[in-house]
């Protein structure tokens, strides 16, 4: 009987910080809670409802509720269609080149014995540097007469001017200013690699390439699917490098850039908010693929486990 | 001794290798803004004809530097508000123990995936009927929200490294809470929010989607924005000497961040993305 009352005291105690605590924690995340829901996810709703209308505001009195309408013009359109291949080559070739390049200039910036630090701060360089102005230097140098490269070329070829050679300079591009990112983020993976391990595997008689393929790859696995789902979702929704590069001629046009064309040019919130909500349902379909099939949690909610 | 000096040898032709591909394309950008327009077309990486005539005449551009005023501006008051909400979002992820955690966590995360494109339609509709459409808050409010996943990373794995009992000890030796977090946590925590706010601020600086679609004039058009704008002065006239100079006034200021923040960049990235 002299014991249970204080702790019935205590628990209430704990109860009650507790309840405090929960109140403080939801005044903090409010503002930035809410700015969030109100920016993303209202507008998105918004949209779904444009993407029903028949609405171009060079014509606003034919405005009138058509149901799926936008949908299927969109769906049944060659250029869509073009813009959602092109968007696809260029992630998935971009991302597989960035992975691999990625890899040997983490490897390189984690083990070099010559200059690490000043090594790992040029590789920011392409990071930092704005991607439309990075995007300008190599229009120029593709261009036959000013540029440096084109010189390299046969007389009389404009490459930014047809598909393959186009998408190619895109990629070039693209691969060039996110490298960096991918490789820091590799970085960070290889740092988990313990030592130890690696020093018993060459004791063993491991060769190099082994020591990689077996050791260091399975213990980054993590960090090499997130590196990846990032860069995929990020590379999806390329619009700066071939705004500037191509501008979208000769069939180099994403996804974003038809659908702000449809919208900017066009002025057609109908049929660009239609863009807008397949683009979307793309980007959740691609994270959702990833979550599912290779098993990544959310960075941030495995914190409690560490 | 010989084997050592083989493998030095090999480390510095890698990292040749590396410096050069960081830099050529960027050094290129910036040989195309000294050339003489005479020698505009020569094709030369180096120039022939050395001149500053391209910078000059971008900061009499009024359009230029008006383009650099909404930069810096927006990117700043985007920049100080993301940090603030971050960062109590973040003191309360990295501190608390809270229904709703893991779901504000993962709404984040959806955030920082989402397309900006699809939010382009609706944005530049709601924000007409708003009378957002091309003024700054028309372009922080997006950022805020785009930066706001990247602070809440960020700086929740920063502060989590915090050892949190130096403010129990603080209070202890009777300071009172809020001194104990302004003399002995935010001292700590002050790294980690440099290093965000450089961050967010590149990520604003670098933004281009959002700037053309929802400004239609110099009123908020940022630099990047503004340069895509660019026309020469005649029908005739090539603007690249003026984008080339543009580019490089746009590029140094970050290159500076860069140089100065290099490893808490690097720290800010990998923590932020990989540890979350």
């Amino acid at each position: 009987m002299i014991t249970r009352a204080p702790a019935r005291h205590a628990r209430r105690r704990i109860s009650e910080e507790k309840a405090a605590q929960r109140r403080l924690a939801l005044w903090l995340c409010a503002p930035a809670a809410l700015v969030m829901l109100l920016v993303t996810g209202w507008p998105i709703l918004y949209a779904v409802l444009l993407s029903l209308q028949r609405y171009d505001l060079r014509f606003p009195g034919e405005r009138a509720w058509v149901g799926l309408d936008n949908y299927a013009a969109v769906l049944t359109d060659p250029f869509w269609w073009n813009a959602f291949w092109v968007t696809v080559v260029i992630t998935v070739v971009s991302v597989a080149i960035e992975l691999v390049l990625g890899m040997l200039l983490a490897l390189a910036m984690y083990r070099t014995l010559v200059g690490r630090g000043a090594i790992r701060t040029l590789v920011l360089i392409p990071y930092g540097i704005v991607t439309v102005v990075a995007a300008y230097g190599w229009r120029y140098a593709w261009t036959p007469e000013t540029g440096w490269l084109a010189e390299a070329l046969p007389a009389g070829s404009a490459p930014l001017t047809e598909k393959v050679p186009g998408l190619a300079i895109i990629i070039l591009a693209e691969v060039w200013k996110t490298t960096p990112f991918m490789a820091l983020l590799l970085m960070a993976g290889l740092a988990l690699v313990p030592d130890d391990l690696l020093k018993a595997a060459a004791m063993d008689g491991a060769s190099a390439w082994q020591r990689f393929w077996h050791v260091t790859l399975p213990l980054m696995r993590p960090a090499i699917l997130v590196a990846l789902l990032f860069r995929t979702l990020d590379a999806f929704r390329i619009f700066d490098n071939i705004y500037v590069l191509t501008g979208g001629a000769a069939d180099t046009g994403s996804v974003s850039l038809i659908a702000y064309r449809n919208l900017i040019g066009g002025l057609n919130l109908g049929i660009g908010s239609t863009m807008s909500v397949l683009v979307f349902l793309t980007v959740a379909a691609i994270s959702f693929l990833f979550i599912r099939a290779f098993g990544i949690s959310a960075p941030g909610t495995q914190g409690e486990r560490r | 001794m010989k084997a050592d000096r083989a493998v030095m040898t090999r480390w510095l032709v890698v990292d040749l290798l590396v410096v050069l591909y960081a830099l050529i394309p960027v050094l290129w950008i910036a040989s195309l803004s000294f050339k003489h327009p005479s020698t505009f077309t020569d094709g030369s990486f180096v120039p022939r004809r050395w001149t500053l005539e391209n910078y000059t005449g971008i900061f009499d551009n009024p359009d230029f530097t008006r383009g650099l005023i909404n930069s810096i501006g927006i990117g700043l008051i985007a920049t100080l508000i993301a940090i603030v909400l971050g960062t109590m979002a973040a003191y309360a992820i990295a501190r608390l123990d809270f229904p709703g955690k893991n779901a504000l966590v993962g709404a984040s995360l959806l955030v920082a995936m989402f397309p900006q494109i699809s939010l382009v339609s609706p944005l530049f509709q709601i924000e007409r009927a708003l009378g957002l459409f091309d003024t700054w808050p028309g372009l922080i409010i997006p950022y805020i929200t785009f930066a706001l996943p990247l602070t809440i990373f960020t700086l929740s794995s920063f502060l989590r490294e915090i050892p949190w009992e130096l403010e129990q000890a603080a209070k202890m030796d009777g300071a009172t809470p809020f001194q104990a977090f302004r003399q002995v946590i935010a001292p700590l925590a002050m790294p980690g929010m440099v290093t965000t706010a450089i961050l967010t601020f590149i990520f604003c600086w670098n933004d281009f989607l959002f700037a053309i679609s929802l400004t239609s004039s110099d009123r908020a058009r940022t630099a990047p924005a503004t340069i895509s704008f660019f026309t020469g002065s005649t029908q005739f006239e090539d603007p690249a000497g003026s984008i080339a100079a543009a580019a490089v006034v746009v590029t140094v200021p970050i290159i500076v961040f860069v140089l100065f923040f290099q490893r808490r960049i690097v720290s800010g990235l990998t923590s932020g993305a990989v540890k979350g």
